[in-house]
């Protein structure tokens, strides 16, 4: 590929291309900071008639993902986006969505909850929902949010998963970074989403059925083990499906990311755009002789903890970066890696960092691979260890 | 709880077949009265037939057939709307 064919996008841009070449039946969507550059962009290419679907103006993000649902089960491609409060009003049924097994792809714009209010990122807003059922990837920058937007409608609608998918990015940092994307033609895209397929549609007139019934104790814990059973075929289907992308666009994918882990003896995990810092980091230390690695986690949810344990069974020290903080207990991600590692003998620790957009720099790698400092990294007040 | 469904063998998402719905016996939850009727009386209107909100009244064709107590709640929609006041509510003990 040469520079000729890469395009100078946001993430938010770049993602609004893969909707325009999905083309999904349905956008119900409501604006909100950071994500407003993917759905302005994607409206426009509705405006201009590039796009073909239905654009929902909708009164909140509880109605975007309530209408979302509807269309899916009644047999439209649904996408939407959100970040944040806009998750947060979304919430209750994001789970219904899940438990509906309806395959809603969606844009997240990572941005931090309130209070106190703020529009930047970090990753409260996805871990709101860890529990939901919902996949969750985690894009490094903008080119994977495209190819995780093209990958996830094919995932979602696998019929073993049939579960929604969220493309989460960084808030700003991605989504309002301009950097050179790759994107496929759009004939491309098409043929490798497909025609839109559920098991027994809404509208299906031969076969009327109740959908998202009452579940009493009797039924209701069988019906969420069918969900986690749904969840965890993404541990399979996701390397599939990546592996027909890698052969269309030439750019692989797996629920995780090694990187120069070869003798490594300390090894940072971490999700989304400060994978990029991080490598940058590796490099330099790698250079100067030090044994450093990292393992990116792009599939948080299904968290691919067997295949974490066969990469890190012999790393002896592991660093978790978090960029969530779970008040009174471990952060989400640290106790996702610990619980994967245990009884392996290596040793995890983790740091919170980045909280409401503070950046993460080279220097504070360099620190956390030095242990130079403690919970948390970048805030000021806080007493560093030596 | 041996008689119930494993989780596996459940359909996708716990969709309900409108089929299933004739299925169970509701009619256990009645409120203590039930519809007893005059046939003397009645002029085959079928008016409870169509404000039956459990479809528990019984046709043979179009000919009002009685009633089925396996799904009739007892709300007394039929006595209140049968023209002719040939439909009546009377306690469970005394109309067996």
């Amino acid at each position: 590929m040469s520079v000729r064919d890469l395009q100078l996008l946001t993430g938010g841009e770049a993602v609004a291309e893969a909707m325009r070449q999905i083309d999904p039946d349905v956008v119900p969507v409501y604006p909100i900071t950071p994500q407003t550059p993917i759905i302005q962009t994607f409206a426009k290419f509705v405006a201009d008639g590039a796009a073909h679907g239905e654009l929902v103006d909708v009164e909140s993000e509880h109605s975007a993902m309530s209408a979302a649902i509807g269309s899916a089960l009644a047999g439209a491609r649904t996408m939407t986006a959100t970040s944040s409060q806009g998750l947060a009003l979304m919430a209750e049924v994001v789970y219904i969505a899940a438990a509906m097994r309806a395959p809603i792809v969606m844009a997240l714009g990572n941005r931090a909850l309130s209070g106190p209010i703020n529009i930047h990122c970090d990753h409260s807003d996805s871990m709101l929902i860890r529990d939901s059922g919902v996949v969750q990837l985690f894009a490094e920058n903008a080119q994977e949010a495209y190819d995780l937007t093209v990958l996830g409608t094919r995932l979602a609608e696998r019929r073993e998963v049939m579960l929604p998918v969220l493309v989460c990015q960084d808030g700003f940092t991605i989504t309002h970074s301009a950097e050179p994307v790759a994107l496929l033609a759009d004939t491309a895209v098409r043929q490798f989403v497909g025609d839109y397929a559920i098991p027994h549609p809404l509208l299906e007139r031969g076969h009327p059925a109740t959908h998202g019934p009452f579940a009493m104790p009797d039924y209701y814990f069988e019906l969420r083990r069918q969900q986690i059973a749904a969840l965890e075929a993404v541990l399979d289907a996701l390397p599939e499906v990546a592996l027909e992308y890698e052969q269309l666009s030439g750019r692989g994918y797996g629920l995780l990311e090694p990187y120069r882990l070869d003798d490594a003896e300390r090894v940072l995990v971490a999700l989304g755009s400060a994978t990029g810092t991080i490598k940058d980091a590796v490099d330099e230390l790698r250079d100067a002789g030090e044994p450093v690695g990292l393992v990116k986690i792009v599939s948080f949810r299904p968290f691919p903890a067997a295949a974490l344990a066969e990469l890190l069974r012999d790393v002896p020290s592991v660093i978790v970066l978090d960029r969530a903080a779970s008040p009174g207990g471990a952060a989400p991600l640290r106790a996702e890696v610990a619980s994967a590692l245990s009884g392996e003998g290596t040793r995890v620790e983790g740091h919170v960092y980045g909280l409401g957009g503070r950046d993460l720099h080279p220097e504070d790698v360099r620190d956390v691979f030095a242990r130079r400092v403690g919970d948390y990294v970048g805030l000021r007040g806080e007493p560093c260890p030596v | 709880m041996s008689s119930l469904t494993p989780w596996q063998a459940l359909p996708h998402a716990g969709a309900v077949d409108a089929s299933s719905a004739v299925r169970p016996e509701t009619g256990s939850w009645r409120t203590g009265l039930k519809p007893q009727v005059e046939l003397a009386s009645c002029v085959n209107c079928l008016l409870c037939w169509i404000y039956c909100p459990d479809s528990a009244v019984k046709l043979d064709g179009v000919t009002f057939d009685g009633f089925d107590l396996d799904h009739c709640k007892g709300c007394e929609i039929c006595a209140e709307i049968c023209p002719v006041d040939a439909i009546t509510m009377v306690p469970e003990e005394r109309a067996s």
